[in-house]
């Protein structure tokens, strides 16, 4: 490897000084110019009312995308059109977020979209997040859209406010986390088990303060799905944001989607894109290597996301309270295997792994078995165009729900666990029925 | 300019007291309100479940029928204050309600976060100086945010920590947003290069 040079900067520096407004000062943050804000129902209605209050215009409408995707019912609507909201308050959001856009000129997708979804999983899907992009949406997971060499914030309701009026977001130069990946992946092991098991490597406050980068040849080979589940749950372990360097991947993700560049500017936005990543050289101010061949179907046994095993191996036998306090919440016991523990409830879906590949992972494992006795599945699509591809390729049809002891694991781990009624490791069903 | 942010350099004020730990955020403003789509007028619901009933009558004890709003703008409460999940709704009920500042011997950090994004100032103080405030209610205080100072009338003063952006905002009477809109000819600079 060649010596750190003065030159030579990570993908987020390079990022990150393309949308300096103003550096930081001792007293102040730096001022970072955003090119993107994903808008939804619940974080944005007091921003606008702020706003309004002080007497300001949204900067750049068309740097704001929005969708309803929270507060929104999972069910279809009844026959006459009327849709059933848990609270009328709910109900009030959306509404509220529609006038909101259309006052201001910002482009919702809303019932009648056919590309309404998750934000996370829409932004993407339309060609939206684009490598080298600032992207910033008041939820946690914004972290998914860094799959594309992206800088993507979570922020709060304050910032949602601060964001429309001026297009800026205040932030402290954040540290640089890389974390090396390098080997091939054992058949059944998934992006959902890398991510756990790099949490658990690192902490659960492993990444605070920093920004991480993904990098080695294991993520090069991660379709743009996996990047993006690893990317979501960066912040799980305390990361702002997670990125990866853009690549042919990336490019052939998405080129031809509706807000992709296209003609010539798709060859010079590509050019430009080549330009984001990591110099030979430049420094990470941490780095963490992880073997690939260590990783195995993982799955948290406890009620944080950095309490991981292999889907195999027992549950920690510690006294510290942390664990104990875990081990009561879960009902298990230390040194016990969770495989085989039964299981109620299935759920495949959220921004973490609702899209198409996660559908058609769970699938490939569920194709001509059955559910077992006493177990429910629920899958609910990320987005409206993940349904349909889903549910023309005769995968699913589901509606949401959600469980109480709640066992994190890959989509693979989560299907075979449906086909047996317990904890599973999805390895004895890998190459459909038999 | 923020109302709420308003030439915050010093406050003078008489405290109010909440003698009770763990104030967690849902007491401070209960969950059923926070799918307003406005803040303003929050502080109708700051304690709901401590001054009404269900069916919205008052409680006979309600603590907060002793609170002199416009006089007593420092709220005094036990350890722990803000805990619970994370809602800027809670400051903005509390600033709604007429607080400028809570004094505590801990804050949750994130309450700690929104509070100062939206210009309510916690003051973090040892053990001593909350118990002299407790057994002392209607005490006059005055707090120098810049030189991050509390002075307690009769008793003596002490400081306080603060981060630097904080106190260059509220000694400026002036919040994030703006300090970003004071920035307007480098956001134009920028837009311009980009
Ligand atoms: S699906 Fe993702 S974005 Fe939606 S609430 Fe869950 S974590 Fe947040």
């Amino acid at each position: 490897m060649s010596e750190p040079s003065q030159a030579a900067s990570t993908l987020f520096e390079k990022v990150w000084k393309r949308h300096l407004v103003r550096n930081e000062t001792p007293e102040t943050p730096a001022i970072l110019y955003i090119d993107l804000q994903l808008l939804h129902e619940v974080t944005s209605p007091q921003a606008f009312d702020e706003l309004k209050r002080r007497g300001l215009g949204v900067r750049r409408p068309e740097c704001c995308l929005a969708t309803i995707d929270h507060s929104t019912p999972t069910s279809p609507p009844d026959a006459d059109g009327t849709r059933h909201y848990i609270t009328e308050q709910a109900r009030a959001q959306v509404d509220v977020l529609h006038v909101n856009c259309a006052e201001h000129g910002i482009e919702l997708h809303g019932w009648d979209s056919p590309n309404r979804g998750i934000v996370h999983v829409m932004g993407p899907e339309m060609g939206a997040t684009q490598p080298g992009m600032t992207i910033v949406c008041g939820d946690s997971h914004t972290a998914t859209h860094g799959a594309f060499g992206a800088l993507a914030f979570g922020i709060g309701t304050t910032e949602v406010g601060h964001v429309l009026a001026t297009q800026c977001l205040l932030q402290n130069m954040p540290k640089t986390l890389g974390i090396r990946i390098e080997g091939d992946l054992e058949p059944g092991v998934t992006a959902k088990d890398v991510i756990l098991h790099v949490i658990s490597a690192i902490g659960v406050d492993g990444g605070t303060g920093s920004v991480i980068e993904y990098h080695g040849s294991t993520v090069r080979a991660m379709d743009m799905e996996s990047r993006m589940t690893m990317c979501n749950m960066s912040i799980e372990c305390g990361a702002r944001a997670g990125m990866v360097a853009p690549d042919e991947f990336t490019f052939e993700y998405l080129k031809g989607r509706p807000m992709s560049p296209s003609g010539a500017n798709w060859e010079r936005a590509v050019d430009e894109w080549k330009k984001l990543k990591t110099d030979p050289g430049a420094a990470f101010d941490r780095l963490v290597e992880i073997d690939a061949a260590d990783i195995e179907p993982s799955v948290t046994w406890g009620t944080n996301p950095g309490m991981v095993i292999a889907v195999g191996s027992p549950v920690p036998d510690r006294q510290d309270p942390g664990t104990l306090d875990a081990l009561e919440y879960m009902q298990l016991k230390g040194g016990v295997k969770l495989a085989g523990e039964a299981v109620d409830v299935v759920f495949i879906g959220s921004c973490t792994n609702s899209r198409l590949t996660d559908l058609r992972a769970a699938a490939s494992v569920m194709k001509g078995r059955k559910v077992a006795q006493g177990t429910r599945v629920l899958i609910v699509a990320g987005s409206e165009a993940t349904r349909r591809q889903a549910e023309a390729e005769g995968n699913f049809k589901g509606r949401q729900g959600s469980g109480v002891r709640t066992v994190l694991a890959s989509p693979l781990t989560a299907a075979a666990s449906a086909i047996t009624g317990k904890v599973t490791d999805p390895r004895e069903f890998l190459g459909g029925a038999a | 300019m923020n109302e709420n942010a308003k030439s915050m350099g010093i406050i003078e004020s008489r405290t109010f007291n909440l003698a009770v730990d763990n104030i967690d955020t849902d007491q401070i403003i209960p969950g059923k309100f926070l799918t307003t789509t406005e803040r303003e007028g929050l502080g109708q619901f700051c304690f709901y479940s401590w001054r009404f009933n269900e069916d919205g009558s008052e409680k006979p004890d309600n603590p907060l029928r002793q609170h002199q709003p416009g006089r007593q703008r420092v709220l005094v409460a036990g350890s722990n204050f803000g805990c619970g999940s994370s809602r800027e709704h809670a400051p903005w009920a509390l600033l709604d309600y007429g607080f400028q500042a809570v004094i505590s011997s801990r804050f949750a950090d994130i309450f700690c976060n929104n509070s100062l994004k939206n210009g309510l100032l916690p003051i973090v103080v040892d053990d001593n100086v909350l118990e002299h405030l407790l057994a002392n209610p209607d005490h006059a205080v005055r707090i120098d945010i810049g030189n991050r100072r509390l002075t307690l009338d009769g008793y003596g003063d002490v400081g306080f920590p603060l981060d630097p952006f904080s106190a260059y905002c509220l000694t400026r009477g002036i919040d994030q947003l703006d300090f970003i809109l004071q920035n307007e000819q480098a956001i134009l600079d920028y837009e311009k290069s980009a």
